[in-house]
């Protein structure tokens, strides 16, 4: 308890870290109540067509205070379409997050505690899926499942727990060699009390950290998927898929680049800002540093 | 070593079957299957469907149809693609120049990292080390086909300029049109050997020899070239074969967005008309590619550490 109020300390006074934290919440919120927004705030939707005076379908609009980042090729509103995406992003890279550790976490933390055959197979494992080209072999998935954006997560988490269960049985092999691990076990432990006393608090901070890194990696592979358009169904609205129209659009509507790319990098950056800076909170010798 | 070296790619040999069997049977067990895109024509019969089904040997069962994939895959042959009524592998031959042009190109820009993370760490805390970290904080957080998109646009409305495709003719021409494709797709290694590279030599900068080799009263530059340097680039083998996975998988997103008429565009033309030999050649191709990036990496490691020892 001592130790993880410290760490929180001195999480906060890293001002780069305490800032990303915030700027994540806030994409967060804002994704979170979108339809809210757009609704209430900016009178608009994300998949209805902008209309002109005359009545006609408002396409490629450039940015009017009517509506703030434009309209697209269809004449739906940018901005509307944003708020929108966020949610597909964030559910993707929450989602991946969550089960490359809920699958990484605990076969990283078994190979390395028992060692032997288990330790043999996680491995064999691991290289396995390591060594499938990603990208390709999700586009082909994509195609043949037509995944929704929790499918999606998912199927991305399926690919990504082995770099996560590599670290994690790292952190554990140092630690369950330690004299205080024997020790336990000599006292009469059982194998889950040692794992969850001894084991576990010390990889936490190495799954925090990984948990970061794949929710930045899922939220980057996502756009780069659905930008080719074999992510989320259409018209649903991703930070990737906003961008996939024709090219030639670009040339007459260079305004709609931005914006997405512009979200991705933000979160993605913040993402990594706050991994970092859990990853100093939480490394016990940083303790004694500060 | 040696033996290491031959377990090692045996290891690998292994790894590739059983990736590729994988592959397969994901493309034939899921639902849709192969003929998918077949019965979605609305040109094609229930009795063509069925004469192409056995055409393209998808009635027998899936073992068999299994061993003769794995069988004729052998000899490079991947069937007939859907869509392009030619051998797979010959369609898959004619991609693959420009993608190996765009890939070493992607390298060289790649290898730029090394001197940036090298300057870095000899200035650490300094601007020049402050402007390295942003690009590489910068460069790890934005994505590929987007940088390639804004910068397309960024040239387009500087220059009226809009690169696409590949450039035909003399040497000028060809450097112009593969340059911003390969600096995108090279900049996540950009990346990757600043990172390594820095840290490398703020690690080498600790150790005992270089105290002994400033002790005795050698300048700064001939520390850093022949004790720092030389040491700490030796890891730089490793991911050279390491980024091979990436480089392959950022082909795709690069050369769809630049019109790049390489294997990755190829593979995004067989995703999108759902031509399975076509995809499963592609996947061959990348997945034999990926574990030679691995073993290369490991081998290479071995190669330049000789404190790593294989038992």
């Amino acid at each position: 308890m001592q130790l993880r109020r410290s760490a929180w300390d001195r999480f906060r006074r890293d001002r780069a870290s305490v800032a990303a934290l915030g700027m994540l919440l806030l994409v967060a919120t804002l994704s979170a109540t979108a339809p809210l927004l757009a609704a209430g705030v900016l009178h608009s939707d994300p998949d209805r067509f902008v209309r002109t005076d005359a009545g006609r379908i408002a396409t490629l609009r450039a940015p009017s205070p009517g509506n703030l980042l434009g309209t697209d090729d269809l004449g739906r509103d940018v901005l509307a379409r944003l708020l929108y995406a966020g949610r597909v992003s964030l559910l993707v890279g929450f989602g991946v997050a969550l089960m490359s550790v809920a699958i990484g976490a605990p076969l990283g933390l078994l190979a390395a505690y028992f060692g032997g055959w288990f330790d043999d197979l996680v491995n064999a494992l691991v290289q396995v899926v390591l060594n499938v080209p990603l990208l390709f072999v999700l586009i082909v998935l994509s195609v043949l499942l037509a995944p929704g954006a929790l499918q999606l997560a998912l199927i991305f988490g399926l690919f990504l727990w082995p770099s996560t269960a590599r670290q994690v049985r790292g952190a554990a092999l140092s630690v369950s060699r330690r004299d205080y691990v024997d020790a336990a076990r000599v006292l009469g432990a059982s194998h889950v009390r040692v794992l969850r006393q001894h084991i576990a608090p010390n990889v936490a901070s190495v799954v925090l950290v990984m948990a970061g890194i794949d929710m930045a990696t899922a939220i980057l592979a996502e756009s780069s998927l659905s930008f080719l358009g074999f992510g989320v169904p259409v018209p649903l609205a991703s930070w990737g898929n906003m961008l996939s129209l024709s090219q030639d659009q670009f040339r007459a509507a260079p305004w709609l680049v931005y914006p997405p790319g512009v979200m991705i990098f933000v979160t993605v950056l913040c993402v990594f800002v706050v991994t970092d800076g859990l990853r100093d909170a939480l490394d016990p010798r940083m303790a004694f540093t500060r | 070593m040696t033996s290491f070296v031959v377990r090692r790619a045996a290891q690998s040999v292994v790894l590739f079957f059983i990736v590729i069997s994988g592959v397969f049977c994901l493309v034939h067990l899921t639902p849709g299957g192969p003929e998918a895109a077949l019965a979605q024509n609305p040109r094609v019969g229930v009795d063509e469907l069925q004469q192409l089904r056995q055409r393209f040997g998808l009635n027998d069962a899936l073992p068999v149809q299994y061993v003769k994939w794995v069988t004729n895959a052998a000899h490079l042959d991947f069937g007939q693609s859907y869509f392009y009524q030619r051998p797979a592998t010959q369609v898959v031959g004619e991609r693959l120049m420009p993608t190996l042009q765009l890939g070493l190109m992607a390298y060289v820009i790649a290898l730029l990292g090394v001197p940036l993370g090298a300057v870095a760490a000899l200035h650490r805390g300094r601007m020049a080390d402050t402007l390295v970290q942003l690009i590489v904080t910068v460069g790890a957080a934005v994505p590929t086909w987007w940088l390639g998109l804004s910068s397309i646009v960024a040239l387009n409305s500087l220059t009226g300029w809009f690169p696409n495709g590949q450039g035909q003719g003399n040497a000028v021409e060809w450097l112009k049109y593969i340059i911003l494709p390969a600096s995108v797709l090279g900049l996540g290694g950009l990346v990757s050997f600043a990172r390594l590279v820095r840290s490398g030599v703020l690690d080498t900068l600790g150790e005992d020899f270089v105290r002994t080799a400033r002790a005795k009263g050698l300048g700064p530059s001939l520390v850093a070239s022949r004790h720092v340097l030389t040491n700490a680039l030796l890891p730089v083998i490793t991911l050279l074969g390491g980024l091979l996975p990436s480089v392959l998988s950022g082909t795709l997103v690069t050369e769809y967005v630049f019109a790049w008429p390489g294997v990755g565009r190829l593979f995004y033309e067989a995703a999108t008309s759902r031509d399975y030999p076509l995809l499963l050649a592609v996947l061959t191709m990348t997945t034999f590619a990926t574990i030679l990036g691995t073993l290369m990496a490991d081998v290479g490691y071995g190669l330049v550490d000789p404190r790593v020892r294989y038992a």
